[in-house]
């Protein structure tokens, strides 16, 4: 049985890892290779690892530490932040990492999405959506760390990057991330329903009910989560034991 | 133990020579086929299309003379499918040497098949140590139907090959480098065979 996904995402500045929360106010939360070999430990299932530095001299930086984290742990990873191009992805490749995520580079340029998945197959392209609604537009698509609005509705561009070569979409509520309120569930269940890839729930997990409730109502086939996890709030093997007793399937 | 990763730029093999470090053994990364040739043993990674990894083997007789291999080999995802005849993936002609098809998932199922999923029927010394059930990392579009070269089954829905053995050729569907201990162990077992 294909089993439902608990991705821990660490956000990655300087080599080190920080939690952006509602993307501002970032805290200090570790070592990432010490934390990326505790979490495989623990039983994360994959990894998200997001350079949210600026310079290409940081992504310099980034890429040997993508080198060293695929040196020291046994399951994969994705990798994002700052991907604009197939030399980019194919340094990150390259190093070790097993997927790589794009965001505003793909709203700028969509048909790099179909280059990446025609150079390196739409098994290693996730396509990061950030998501907000408002009563006046609905959901839509931000871009720029979820600063700048865009002309997308949610659900016609995760179809449409789908179309393009996604093999994966990962999804963020804005509205509901840092709120440890739960999962949007909604806008989840849309886009998991309109698309033929996997979609990651991302943004909002606060409780072990939420996980539930992401995978059993909102039909996700991974959620993600950050703080929630690097702070200990939530130990990953309580999570999924709490899973196997309300019927979804996890690995254990 | 002399041991070659076959080389051709399709695939993931920084990961293959961690998991084989981690391991314990360097492996020599080739392209040239005495190399190949000369190995105790051959990795065979790959992953993305099928079509651009047979052109990139054509570009280096790889198409030819892989098959000619007497020594342990073993396929790794792409690697696997490559081996086989004939993939609905851009209706590619493969390797040939394991003569069955590579078909597309037809299902109401997420596609890519994407993440951890479990091992049934397990057969030969690749499988020594591992359990009926233990979790793998998956990640792939197409597979190879159940057959009698069939050495492990996956289901999604339904039962396809999770691997293969014919003569000394082994492959896998999922991926042993990034599948945790079982994975480690089913690595370890071909280094050993």
């Amino acid at each position: 049985m294909l089993t439902k996904r608990i991705i821990p995402c660490l956000d990655i500045k300087n080599g080190r890892c920080v939690k952006g929360i509602q993307f501002e106010n970032i805290r200090d939360a570790g070592d990432p290779v010490q934390l990326a070999k505790w979490y495989a430990e623990q039983g994360a299932d994959e990894l998200v690892f997001l350079d949210i530095t600026a310079t290409n001299e940081e992504r310099k930086t980034f890429a040997e530490l993508v080198r060293d984290i695929a040196r020291h742990i046994d399951i994969p990873f994705t990798v994002g932040g700052g991907i604009s191009s197939v030399a980019d992805v194919e340094v990150l490749l390259m190093a070790g990492a097993d997927k790589v995520s794009i965001n505003s580079s793909a709203i700028k340029n969509p048909a790099l999405i179909e280059e990446l998945a025609k150079h390196f197959g739409s098994q290693c392209v996730t396509v990061a959506i950030d998501t907000k609604y408002t009563e006046a537009t609905g959901w839509k698509v931000y871009t720029r760390a979820g600063t700048i609005e865009t002309e997308h509705a949610t659900v016609d561009w995760a179809k449409k990057v789908t179309e393009l070569g996604a093999g994966e979409i990962l999804l963020t509520s804005m509205n509901n991330d840092g709120t440890k309120a739960g999962f949007a569930l909604d806008i989840t269940k849309a886009v998991s329903e309109a698309v033929t890839v996997p979609v990651i729930a991302s943004g909002g997990a606060g409780t072990m009910q939420h996980f539930s409730d992401a995978f059993k109502e909102a039909n996700a086939d991974a959620a993600l989560a950050a703080s929630l996890f690097h702070f200990r709030e939530l130990e990953i093997p309580v999570l999924k034991n709490f899973l196997k007793t309300q019927g979804v399937d996890v690995r254990i | 133990m002399n041991l070659v990763i076959v080389d051709y730029k399709a695939g993931n093999v920084q990961s293959v020579l961690f998991a084989l470090e981690r391991l314990g053994v360097q492996a020599k990364l080739s392209s040239d086929f005495e190399t190949i040739k000369a190995a105790d043993k051959v990795i065979f990674p790959g992953v993305g299309e099928a079509s651009a990894a047979m052109a990139q083997l054509k570009a280096r007789n790889l198409d030819k003379l892989l098959p000619e291999l007497e020594q342990p080999f073993f396929g790794v995802c792409l690697g696997m499918q490559l081996l086989c005849q004939h993939s609905e993936e851009s209706d590619t002609d493969l390797l040939g040497i394991i003569p069955l098809p590579v078909k597309r998932f037809q299902t109401d199922l997420k596609v890519p098949h994407m993440g951890w999923n479990q091992l049934a029927n397990l057969k030969t010394p690749l499988f020594e140590g591992v359990a009926e059930q233990d979790f793998v990392y998956y990640v792939h579009s197409f597979y190879v139907p159940l057959s009698e070269y069939t050495i492990a089954q996956t289901s999604y829905p339904d039962a396809f090959s999770a691997a293969l053995q014919y003569k000394n050729f082994y492959a896998a569907q999922f991926h042993p480098e990034k599948s945790g201990a079982a994975g480690s162990q089913i690595l370890q077992n071909f280094l050993a065979l």
